[in-house]
């Protein structure tokens, strides 16, 4: 995978991750090609593009849409799955989740993307098991903070 | 549930009331310079607030880079919540070409061996995103020791991580070898699906270790076949399949093994039809395992018999309601229509079907892979569909099914009439879209097919007639018109019903031509040419008179080469009148290998030299004319003359 973007209906880009090291002013561009290109898609359309030489994958998920960019060699299909599970774990995790959870709370849709994708690939297949971990360090950031605020209050 | 920090909410707020852009910019310019401000001092326990705040501002497009110390701060402290945001930050804003990002280097290697298997992970995670060489150098060691001994946790971050790392410095993949051959026994999927991944970058990058791994195509086939068979997991199952994930990346890893050679692919043979036959492709998860299965099938060295299976599947694909699976079923098919030419032409039925798709995508497979169908047998139909296709295909393809049909027609037309026909409908139909070189090369094999010039010059008489803003269609007609009128005027044909024509149409119809604002120069070239070529064709003296009116109009017209061209047809009818019918003689036959290039020096056989030359002068077409002699070299365009 090369690149993951997530943006409105608006063209605001509400998430990025880059899977390969990419200029800034490339980013911008690729970003803005993106997003009309997909915007310009009409309704009934296939969720698949040809662009340069990736294919990108989209679909549409309430005021969302989520993009993804791959490689020739790698399964379309298999594609609209991952984007799939990202949403399901989105949702698992904020409780039917909408854009504005996105919007107000992006570190923790990374931190979900990061136990669920890590360098370009699927790093586990158990929706299950991700989200126990997304929990787990929750856990340990909530312990971390309270132990701060009790050291700060003993000062 | 903890959700974000609720000072970086604040921000976000205070952004999203603005009003404006430039109220937008506002805000962030002074929110800003508050957290460079809180950069600049010593710990106040809102340090990953601050930098969140940033990589909010970050993501809507503004400027960053003064955060990436920051991150590198935030990397090294102790606290959990710190160094999470710090790694995000890093992810962000770092990029192997910053110099900045050298210096987490040590703080990786620290939290790869730390306690918390959560900070390891977060070390794995921002390796794995954005580690540069060095650092993979630096740290390759460390993660082969994570690969052999740690917790299943671990160990699948640790196995992509070694996949960034061998993709980026290829040598290590000698490194990782062994590991990687000892993490297909683990029974976790998420080790599993990454050792897959790791084995297949080893053996795409190295010879040698994909012989070696060849020896491991029984585990993988006996691996994919528990997945195949085994029931319901709440963990691993997606609509009816156990872990599309995985099976997808055994495929594809047996593909690689499988390719090229006959062992490797005898092994896993039978696999590859359990898979096939029973995988229930109704959802997209089973679909996309279907498919992967497909393109393995039909890149190694299978049975014609599981060959045969794989096509089918993909022509059950082209039924399939989702306009996905369509999709995805023509492109591979496109990859397979000429080795597999005879499997592909069974479903030709369903792709032609696929031409009057609603989707312009598919409609564009379709056109691609009916081109590739079409052979000397099923012409006749398939040109009918294609044809049907041109008058109602989206204008974007018009261009492309427009060149298709030409060499299709070109190779299998069955007869010299139905080539000249088929053109004809495409002009009319898509005259607009045609490239420039239809027009020399229709009037190239028009010439060849000297028993249908009667028929050809009434059928592109009656289409001037009806519509003249078809450039290439009224260029070649007028060039028609200009060499056999004759047959025009004498009424009769036996291949098309009889029309009246005087000579008077003709010339009406050349008028309307030369004045419409709808012809572009070229075209009134053409137009003006025939005119004069009638002059020897007919014999009445009035239309003599009309002609050199014609002529001295265009004798002062803005166009150079209209002007040069009246100019010189004026002095053939005045100065050189005893040479004119020598010069307007019929063209000879044109060969294709004489025509050359589409480049204006082909054209104008009889009107380049004003002194009587032999009849038969193939060679004269391509010979190159100085602009200075009075015949004139024409210009670019390839019109033949």
């Amino acid at each position: 995978m090369h690149f993951l973007l997530l943006f409105s209906r608006q063209g605001r880009l509400r998430l990025q991750k880059w899977f390969t090291p990419t200029p800034e002013r490339e980013k911008k561009k690729i970003i803005r090609d993106m997003t009309a290109m997909v915007l310009a898609r009409k309704p009934k359309t296939c969720n698949f593009l040809h662009w340069m030489d990736l294919k990108v994958v989209y679909k549409r998920y309430a005021s969302l849409f989520f993009c993804l960019a791959i490689d020739d060699q790698e399964n379309e299909l298999l594609a609209l799955e991952i984007l799939h599970r990202y949403v399901e774990l989105l949702d698992k995790y904020f409780g039917n989740v909408c854009e504005l959870d996105i919007i107000f709370n992006f570190e923790k849709a990374y931190f979900i993307l990061d136990e669920f994708l890590i360098g370009g690939e699927v790093q586990e297949t158990s929706k299950q098991t991700v989200a126990r971990c997304i929990e787990a360090s929750d856990m340990l950031q909530e312990v971390n903070v309270f132990n701060v605020l009790s050291t700060l209050a003993c000062c | 549930m903890p959700f974000g920090s609720r000072k970086c909410q604040g921000m976000i707020r205070v952004i999203r009331s603005a009003r404006t852009q430039g109220e937008e910019r506002g805000v962030i310019q002074r929110e800003c310079a508050a957290i460079r401000a809180q950069f600049r001092q010593a710990d106040n326990g809102g340090r990953s607030h601050n930098l969140a705040k940033l990589l909010y501002v970050h993501m809507l497009g503004y400027p960053a880079h003064f955060g990436q110390m920051e991150c590198v701060r935030l990397i090294a402290s102790p606290r959990y919540n710190e160094k999470r945001v710090g790694y995000l930050g890093a992810m962000m804003l770092l990029d192997e070409n910053q110099d900045a990002s050298l210096l987490i280097t040590n703080s990786i290697k620290n939290d790869l061996a730390h306690s918390s298997q959560y900070v390891q992970s977060l070390a794995l995670c921002t390796l794995a995103c954005m580690g540069s060489a060095e650092m993979c150098r630096d740290l390759a060691p460390e993660i082969d020791r994570l690969l052999r001994a740690s917790s299943s946790y671990i160990k699948k971050k640790a196995t992509l991580c070694a996949v960034h790392i061998v993709r980026k410095v290829p040598e290590l993949g000698e490194l990782f070898t062994p590991a990687a051959r000892a993490l297909l026994a683990e029974k976790n999927h998420g080790v599993l699906h990454g050792a897959v991944i790791l084995i297949t970058e080893l053996c795409e990058r190295n010879a040698q270790t994909l012989v070696q791994f060849r020896e491991a195509v029984p585990e993988l086939v006996h691996i994919m076949r528990g997945l195949v068979t085994s029931g319901y997991s709440p963990e691993h199952t997606v609509a009816g399949i156990s872990d599309p994930f995985l099976q997808v990346r055994i495929l594809r890893l047996l593909r690689i093994l499988g390719r090229n050679n006959d062992t490797a692919s005898d092994a896993m043979n039978d696999l590859l039809a359990q898979v096939a036959t029973n995988t229930d492709s109704s959802k997209t998860a089973g679909s996309a395992v279907l498919y992967e299965t497909v393109l393995t099938v039909m890149d190694i060295k299978s049975e014609s018999g599981l060959r045969v299976l794989a096509v089918n599947i993909l022509g059950r694909f082209l039924l399939n309601n989702d306009r996905n699976i369509r999709y995805i079923s023509m492109t591979s098919l496109q990859k397979i229509v000429s080795t597999d030419h005879n499997a592909v032409q069974r479903h030709r039925g369903t792709i032609v079907d696929c031409l009057k798709d609603q989707d312009a995508s598919v409609k564009r497979r379709a056109l691609e892979l009916s081109l590739a169908l079409v052979s000397a047998i099923n012409i006749r139909s398939m040109m009918k569909e294609l044809l049907l296709f041109l008058s109602t295909c989206p204008p974007e393809l018009k261009s492309h099914a427009a060149s298709g049909i030409f060499n299709a027609a070109e190779r299998y037309s069955p007869s010299q009439r139905w080539h000249i026909d088929t053109i004809l409908h495409v002009l009319i139909t898509a005259g607009a879209d045609v490239r420039d070189e239809t027009v020399p090369n229709l009037i190239q094999l028009i010439t060849n097919a000297s028993q249908l010039h009667c028929y050809t010059v009434h059928k592109l008489y009656r289409a001037l007639v009806a519509d003249i803003s078809q450039q290439p269609l009224v260029q070649v007609a007028c060039w028609c018109i200009g060499e056999y009128g004759d047959s025009l005027l004498q009424g009769d044909c036996e291949e098309t019903e009889p029309i009246q024509v005087t000579e008077d149409d003709i010339l009406d119809a050349l008028e309307t031509v030369l004045q419409s604002h709808m012809s572009s120069p070229a075209t009134r070239g053409f137009a003006l040419t025939a005119t004069m070529k009638l002059s020897t064709r007919e014999q009445g003296t009035i239309n003599l008179i009309r002609k050199s009116y014609h002529l001295s109009i265009y004798g002062s017209c803005m166009d150079v080469e209209l002007q040069q061209r009246a100019v010189e047809y004026n002095a053939l009818f005045k100065k050189y009148d005893h040479m004119r019918a020598a010069v307007l003689e019929k063209m000879p036959v044109m060969d294709r290998s004489s025509m050359g290039q589409t480049n204006g020096e082909s054209g104008g056989g009889g009107v380049q030299e004003l002194e009587p030359t032999k009849p038969k002068q193939p060679e004269m077409m391509v010979a190159p004319q100085p602009a200075s002699q009075v015949g004139g070299g024409e210009g670019g365009g390839g019109h033949g003359f």
